[in-house]
């Protein structure tokens, strides 16, 4: 049963044949937890993320507490944190920095990096070029489970008497790199750093996978002008991965052993108690240069997944071809390329060299043009099109809005001479929240709804999902809108409280307004965590095609099966986007279907 | 990436699907693309390492005044050493090579032999790079002087070495990165000799010879290149400019 295998090293699709033809059974453990196949870790990928999420979500509703009533007494806080650092149900200023921390780093990778990617790249990559699994199951496996303990590791930080890390997502040194400094430079930060080399490994052995299985096993047929722009989206973000992960590495090592090793590669001239510390000769910019040459690509690391499901959802739900097919593949790669060369953006207040900053003010604007390609396009697909608003498009076309938004003001900080009159403000908040952090869960939310009859075979429910979609955007831009006025009135962001500064003093009121959409959001999420959960088990069993699409993972049978496709794979005979050809009795034509007699295949033109 | 349309008549070309375009199989692209991560990790900290050179000019050590001892020799030679380390490395990608090649006409003795010189070079060049740091933590006869205030009042000492508070030679961030650098390098060539011997032992054991083909030794011949050509770059750096 290896079908069309043009080389000798495919074991692991052999095997899958094997499986097929004898049925047999598997035990508890190899099938639902050390599992390899793609569709299971996918699922694993995504039920843990949706929990970190949640979990992630909690501690931004303490921080947003804390913020809108500085200094009031709340029962959950003291409930959920303890007398510790919550007495008298007042937040402890150092765990307030903390879960801002946590928050931020569950959210950029444990959600948005190791979920986003982790979910679909696994669940989609096999099957819409496809192929049988993954190339190498085993490094999939271990990819989750990396994952699953970098995530524990960091939520147990919460567990230790120093508490978690809390000098930022950054953890810039010298702050994270002397224990001395504060409590969460302690043992927590050291938690962060471990958990952190995890989820780079994590990342590491997917990545390596999504790229080799996009180059090495997409079907006959599948050639790579015919892959859906999902595929695009991961195989990019994956490369993107590989490339700047690394970095991190890097970075997050030499931090190691300045705070275990007593190097000074990021201290120099630092007095504590007045007392001159020893090691001396390093710069922290240096940390700063090697964690943004991570740290940039990384956003589009969250972002283009999330565009990439965005494509094939618009397209699929507006019955039309996404426009402009050529120009959406290199306008990722366009942005995969420049977001190598843009880091420099994130530090123009560290006394870098104006002309240096002028420089990265040019190559970040540039980014704008592949990203307004890619919008335009989303537009122009919609266009004219015969829409279904089912709750996966409404996410999609979310996105879309937050895209924009958000990417307006990116403008704004991209530009040294504006950006300096922001930084560090609510401002900077407000613009990458939108721009990555509302449009990627968007995205990843319509991916959830859409491919949900994939993964669980069952839909969600679609009044529910109206409710989610419509609480979820409207609260995000409740809060994320108003938070560009306080950084334009110069209130900086991270502070625990800003009660002493009068100056803000009229400024209060928005905060209470942000706080409470904050809190409609967190209402509506646990509408979703219902009707996710209770779809997998009770809800309406799903056709074969419940969309009406074209791409192949909707040819495999409803059923989960060792190598996806019972028979053969299927061969491809034409690009993913057939939506309403004329002369066609359906409006919309699977890749499966040859080409007729004088048929131009769609994309390349 | 593909660069022109493929239609149905094209659909024997090396990108339309159903093969790997490059002809090679997912362990062998697994290792490309597992070098250039790691590759970019080594380009990260020799990133570093010249960000604090360039920082610090005046006071960065001279390797040629550091790295001055031969084995059985009193003088001093500067970088005769790591010279020799530098050929014993290259010499054993030489012998990875061939190994390779044996692989390719299924020649067991040939792949046993050469692979056995291969683990025996990594080895003794982890061995002198242990002799290396040896010489630069215990450092000179004569040490370094410094001045310093301990509560309060200048004390006066001599000191000897490097490690990673101290370096008599200059800036100790110098050290740091030295260590730091090849001790990561270091560990790659540990790692490397390690896998060599597993696959040293499969080739002994016949394993490769049943699976009628001898790819693994050019996916661990890929990395045993990798991790030379990271040296070349790391002795440039350190030694010769």
């Amino acid at each position: 049963m290896s079908d069309n295998h043009g080389h000798h090293e495919s074991h692991a699709h052999d095997s899958h044949g094997q499986h097929d033809e004898h049925h047999h059974e598997e035990s508890f453990v190899s099938k639902y937890i050390f599992s390899m196949d793609h569709k299971t870790i996918s699922r694993q990928f995504l039920i843990t993320a949706v929990i970190m999420a949640f979990l992630a979500m909690m501690m931004s509703f303490l921080f947003r507490l804390q913020l809108a009533w500085p200094g009031e007494k709340f029962a959950i806080i003291n409930f959920l944190l303890g007398d510790k650092w919550g007495k008298d149900g007042i937040l402890d200023p150092g765990m307030y920095m903390a879960l801002v921390t946590i928050h931020g780093t569950v959210m950029v990778f444990m959600v948005l990096t190791g979920g986003l990617s982790g979910t679909f790249s696994n669940l989609l990559i096999p099957y819409q070029i496809g192929a049988r699994d993954m190339a190498s199951g085993f490094l999939n496996m271990l990819s989750y489970w990396f994952f699953f303990l970098s995530s524990v590791i960091m939520l147990a930080a919460f567990f230790i008497e120093t508490g978690p890390a809390s000098g930022g997502w950054t953890v810039y040194p010298p702050l994270s790199a002397l224990p001395q400094a504060m409590d969460g430079s302690k043992l927590g930060m050291t938690f962060w750093l471990v958990s952190m080399s995890l989820f780079i490994v994590s990342s590491l052995l997917g990545g390596l996978n999504y790229i080799v299985t996009v180059l090495n096993l997409r079907t006959k047929g599948m050639s790579m002008t015919r892959l859906p722009l999902t595929i695009w989206a991961f195989f990019v973000t994956a490369i993107l991965g590989v490339l700047s992960f690394p970095v991190l590495l890097s970075a997050a090592l030499l931090l190691i052993f300045d705070r275990s090793f007593g190097t000074s590669f990021y201290l120099s001239d630092i007095y504590i108690g007045g007392q001159a510390l020893e090691q001396t000769g390093g710069s922290p910019i240096l940390y700063e240069h090697l964690f943004w040459f991570l740290g940039h690509p990384e956003v589009y690391i969250i972002i283009l997944p999330a565009l990439g499901l965005t494509s094939e959802i618009i397209s699929v739900n507006s019955r039309k071809p996404i426009f402009g097919y050529r120009a959406m593949i290199g306008s990722i790669m366009a942005i995969g390329f420049l977001s190598f060369i843009v880091w420099g953006h994130h530090m123009y207040m560290t006394g870098m060299n104006p002309f240096l900053g002028s420089v990265f003010v040019f190559t970040t604007l540039l980014i704008a043009i592949p990203s307004a390609v890619k919008a335009f396009n989303y537009i122009t697909t919609l266009w004219k099109g015969n829409i279904r608003y089912t709750p996966a498009m409404l996410f999609a076309i979310g996105l879309v809005s937050t895209f924009i938004s958000g990417g307006l003001t990116g403008i704004i900080l991209a530009d040294s001479a504006l950006d300096i009159n922001v930084h560090d403000t609510y401002f900077v908040v407000a613009h990458f929240h939108i721009v990555m952090g509302v449009s990627a869960i968007l995205g990843m939310c319509a991916g959830v709804y859409h491919w949900f009859p994939k993964m669980f075979l069952r839909h969600m429910n679609k009044k529910l999902g109206y409710i989610h979609f419509w609480g979820t955007f409207i609260s995000a831009y409740g809060v994320f809108f108003p938070m560009h006025f306080l950084g334009l009135a110069g209130v900086p962001r991270r502070y625990y409280s800003n009660s002493a500064f009068p100056m803000f003093d009229n400024l209060v009121d928005i905060n209470v307004f942000i706080t409470s959409f904050a809190i409609l959001a967190a209402l509506v999420q646990i509408v979703f965590l219902f009707n996710f959960f209770y779809s997998m088990f009770r809800g309406p069993k799903s056709e074969q095609n419940p969309w009406g699409a074209n791409t192949l993972e909707w040819t495999t049978p409803m059923a989960h099966t060792h190598g996806n496709w019972p028979g053969a794979l299927p061969t491809v005979h034409r690009w993913p986007y057939d939506y309403s050809k004329p002369g066609k009795d359906q409006d919309f034509v699977p890749q499966t279907v040859p080409l007729a007699e004088g048929e131009i295949d769609g994309g390349g033109h | 990436m593909s660069s022109h349309a493929v239609t149905e008549t094209e659909s024997g070309s090396a990108w339309s699907g159903g093969k790997s375009p490059f002809g090679v199989s997912y362990g062998k692209m697994f290792m490309w693309f597992f070098l250039v991560s790691d590759a970019l990790t080594f380009s990260g900290l020799l990133c570093a390492y010249g960000f604090m050179r360039h920082k610090h000019p005046e006071v960065w050590p001279n390797p040629g005044d550091v790295f001055t001892h031969f084995p059985f020799y009193e003088g001093h030679i500067p970088l005769a050493y790591v010279g020799l380390m530098t050929l014993i490395l290259i010499m054993s990608s030489v012998t990875m090579v061939l190994a390779v090649e044996a692989g390719h006409r299924n020649d067991r003795k040939k792949v046993t032999f050469w692979l056995f010189l291969t683990i025996i070079g990594g080895a003794m060049f982890v061995g002198s790079q242990a002799w290396e740091w040896y010489h630069f933590i215990v450092g000179t006869d004569h040490g370094a002087v410094r001045n310093f205030i301990r509560d309060g009042e200048w004390v006066t000492d001599t000191f000897y070495g490097a490690n990673m508070q101290t370096n008599e030679y200059g800036l100790p961030v110098f050290a740091n990165f030295f260590f730091f650098i090849t001790g990561f390098h270091g560990f790659h060539v540990f790692s490397g000799v390690i896998i060599n011997i597993v696959i040293f032992i499969n080739v002994l054991a016949g394993t490769y010879e049943k699976r009628g083909h001898y790819e693994m030794i050019e996916k661990t011949g890929l990395y045993w290149h990798f991790v030379d050509l990271v040296w070349v770059f790391v002795f440039t750096f350190f030694y010769l400019l």
